[in-house]
């Protein structure tokens, strides 16, 4: 192992580790205070979304419309007309791939 | 341990370990491509357990960069279990120390999943959830490490598509109001728009802020229609 790759996989590990950790630490299992729990159960529907939104439009840092945005898109009607998890993600798979191998 | 939720958090998590499996796999295959020996791949699979974070730090090793940006990278794209982690904090017994060992285990989709209507968590859910999608995660790094050269292509595949896919089955379960309709449409929005010009992790961190609108009087009592989608 690489000095580089030895660093890069100690301090993600520790990065990753302390990032997970001050949530539950600063707060060892006491209550929110009232407001805050509307906050806790809203951050699921924008997070969940924006994970969606960044992987179908974004290449790296840049917009970018393509053979998986509209493999995204796919799964999205298939989720809502089906409400079945595993179709949805083959949709999104199966489109993507079929519109590669059809753009060669 | 509460074992029926450990049971159904497994049982719930088993669709996604599949997608980490071969998403994983792809990672090993990338990591053994910028240098890792498949060992290192392995490892890094087992001690971080972030998939955004793994391909963001190989990411930058692949551009050419050193291994500080790389870690930059990796943690920007973990920023988001900061929020995820106070969130998920007020369900957890046993003070500080035992709290920072259960956030561990949290990885977006259980973290969404293991959250009652109310904003509480089922941990032992949560811990079903990530335990089957780590074994496959470090299980699949080793496929991909170790024999990986024939999956020479995986977007070819569409393999990229998987994740994304499942997080779209996740968010037609979080659509339970109006309000949660407001801020997905919000926080795919601004996540959209900042995507050019912030590094890769800031969009998500914004986005997830976007719930803060929750603060706002008016916004305290959850609008009607919600239990006809329970």
């Amino acid at each position: 192992m690489t000095p580089t790759i030895a660093l890069v996989i100690a301090g993600t590990a520790l990065t990753t580790f302390a990032v997970k950790a001050a949530g539950p630490a600063l707060l060892g299992g006491r209550e929110l205070p009232p407001p805050m729990q509307r906050v806790v159960v809203l951050m699921a529907p924008a997070l969940i979304a924006a994970l969606v939104a960044v992987n179908a439009f974004g290449d790296e840092d840049r917009l970018h419309v393509g053979a998986d945005t509209v493999g995204v898109a796919a799964a999205a009607v298939v989720m809502a007309f089906t409400k079945r998890i595993l179709l949805t993600v083959l949709t999104a798979a199966g489109v993507t791939a079929l519109l590669r191998l059809l753009a060669g | 341990m509460d074992r029926d939720s450990w049971r159904e958090g497994l049982r719930a998590g088993a669709p996604f370990a599949v997608a980490s499996f071969v998403l994983s796999a792809s990672f090993g295959v990338a990591a053994t491509s910028v240098g890792f020996s498949p060992w290192a791949a392995v490892l890094m699979s087992a001690v971080v357990f972030a998939g955004s974070a793994q391909f963001a730090a190989v990411g930058v090793l692949l551009s050419g960069g050193t291994a500080g940006p790389a870690v930059l990278a990796a943690t920007l794209m973990n920023a988001r279990f900061l929020p995820m982690g106070i969130a998920f904090g007020q369900s957890l017994p046993g003070g500080p120390v035992r709290g920072a060992i259960q956030g561990q285990p949290v990885v977006d989709a259980s973290w969404a999943m293991a959250m009652g209507p109310g904003g509480r968590f089922d941990r032992w859910y949560l811990f079903g959830h990530s335990a089957i999608q780590y074994v496959a995660w470090v299980g699949g790094t080793a496929l991909g490490a170790f024999g990986g050269s024939w999956i020479r292509n995986p977007e070819a595949f569409g393999l990229d598509a998987l994740f994304p896919g499942f997080f779209v089955a996740l968010l037609f379960n979080e659509l339970r109001d109006r309000q949660g309709v407001a801020v997905a449409t919000g926080g795919a929005l601004l996540g959209v728009a900042l995507l050019p010009f912030t590094p890769p992790g800031v969009p998500l961190v914004a986005a997830a802020l976007v719930a803060l609108v929750g603060l706002h009087p008016r916004m305290t009592r959850p609008s009607t229609g919600e239990e006809e989608a329970a």
